[in-house]
């Protein structure tokens, strides 16, 4: 049993629906911003992504092919491994499916790379499926630099330092590599229901 | 799964028990909690840790804090400012009493820690209000070590009164202290008094080409200031460390 803390009553809010809360976290209506470095400031004439790696062939976008793609708009919940979650955000982008589709590879995992020398790793059936996008809206408006526009990963159904922001390369991988938080001891995987922090958990 | 060192495999970060061993008041919105965390593995200075408080209906909060104490020092400090609308943060705040009892798990964090043994290159530490608590760990860190590495902190705070570890911030050698005061500043004040610009920061840093680690710590809004700074003054920006707390204000 944990031990009580004195005089601690903490705060129940009747108007979160606790079933939507993984464990350890706590709403905030916020968006709090996490990154390691400065934000960078790429202009959208030399934006580009790309996709390589283990494939065939590389795929690369520039920012109007980006935007030219069918686009979806969704309304998720997001999880950030410093424990706040916040509720029905709403994006736009392409999902990973369209970008993925005629892709031939192999790979079992890839490495997100960002501007800033960023890197996550996930693996590739993670973004498969309708559950991965390249969003470059966020609440009706272009994403903002801080929240990582022009365009990010979103992958909301893992701890939100997996949608890495400033998005520019996807590299598919046989191995699966640990990115920047996961070799300083975060999780490799990250599912916030099973509450994956930390290495080992 | 990826190998897994045979040391890092052992790395479970483990929930322990933490017993509130010492309270400071450090400002009227701020307190030093000093405490006692048996087997504590250790820590790197910048490195945070998780709370987990638990009402008596066993109801939980968890957060995340910044370690203010320095690796040497035999209990672990956090520095706690209360957050308006808060609901951890009032309960230490406000409420916490030696010998209370919590849990904490940790430390966290890899890449905002800076090390005596990380080499000669100077050192800039850019707070902006509670965001000092990680880069002082750093400063009694160097302190612990003896360390000589050139070290510049600048420090913003909006009064006198809300600036954390006021007594301990003191020129020392090789050790260049800054303070503006952004809002009420002290009778006879010279010093800077506005928010951190160009003009502070060629007076304060070493130059942009020094190799400094530059670590940035402070709400949202202050570290995007200062990072952009830095990147136009020419700090490389890989060389820049930054931690941010707080919403962005407009964005919800």
């Amino acid at each position: 049993m944990p031990p009580v803390s004195r005089g601690f009553l903490g705060r129940r809010r009747p108007d979160v629906d606790p079933a939507r809360l993984p464990p350890g976290q706590y709403f905030t209506p916020d968006f709090p911003v996490l990154s390691a470095g400065p934000t960078p400031h790429v202009p959208l004439a030399e934006w580009s992504l790309t996709i390589d790696g283990a494939v065939d062939a590389a795929v690369t976008w520039s920012w109007e092919e980006l935007l030219a793609l069918p686009a979806e708009e969704l309304t998720v919940d997001i999880h950030c491994v410093t424990k706040w979650s916040k509720f029905d955000t709403t994006w736009k982008g392409v999902s990973l499916d369209t970008l993925l589709e005629g892709v031939e590879t192999e790979a079992d995992y890839v490495t997100a790379w960002a501007d800033g020398d960023y890197t996550t790793n996930l693996p590739l059936e993670d973004l498969l499926d309708g559950k991965a996008w390249i969003a470059y809206e966020y609440g009706g408006e272009p994403l903002d630099p801080e929240h990582g526009g022009p365009a990010r990963l979103l992958v909301p159904h893992l701890y939100f330092w997996k949608s890495a922001k400033w998005i520019r390369r996807l590299t598919l991988t046989g191995d699966d590599v640990p990115g920047f938080w996961e070799a300083a001891g975060y999780n490799n995987y990250g599912d916030p229901w099973r509450e994956q922090r930390y290495w080992n958990d | 799964m990826p190998p897994l060192s045979s040391e890092r495999a052992a790395r479970r970060v483990l929930w322990r028990e933490a017993v509130v061993r010492d309270v400071v008041v450090e400002t009227p919105r701020a307190r030093t909690l000093a405490l006692d965390v048996p087997d504590w593995p250790g820590h790197r200075a910048g490195q945070h840790l998780d709370v987990r408080l638990t009402a008596e209906d066993g109801y939980q909060a968890e957060r995340s804090y910044s370690i203010a104490s320095a690796p040497e020092l035999d209990r672990v400090e956090l520095t706690i400012e209360l957050v308006d609308d808060g609901e951890v943060s009032p309960y230490f705040v406000e409420v916490v009493e030696p010998g209370d009892v919590f849990e904490v798990r940790g430390p966290v964090g890899g890449h905002f820690t800076w090390s005596a043994d990380s080499g000669p290159e100077p050192l800039l530490l850019i707070a902006g209000g509670s965001g000092l608590v990680p880069l002082m760990a750093m400063v009694r860190h160097r302190a612990a070590r003896a360390s000589t590495v050139p070290t510049t902190l600048l420090v913003s705070a909006r009064s006198p009164e809300d600036l954390l570890y006021a007594d301990e911030l003191v020129d020392a050698p090789a050790l260049s202290i800054a303070r503006t005061y952004t809002r009420t500043q002290p009778p006879g004040w010279t010093g800077f008094a506005r928010r951190v610009n160009h003009d502070m920061l060629r007076a304060v840093a070493p130059a942009p080409d020094s190799g400094a680690r530059v670590f940035v710590c402070g709400p949202t809004p202050f570290v995007e200031l200062v990072t952009g700074l830095l990147v136009d003054l020419g700090f490389p920006p890989r060389t820049i460390h930054a931690e941010r707390f707080g919403p962005t204000g407009g964005t919800s």
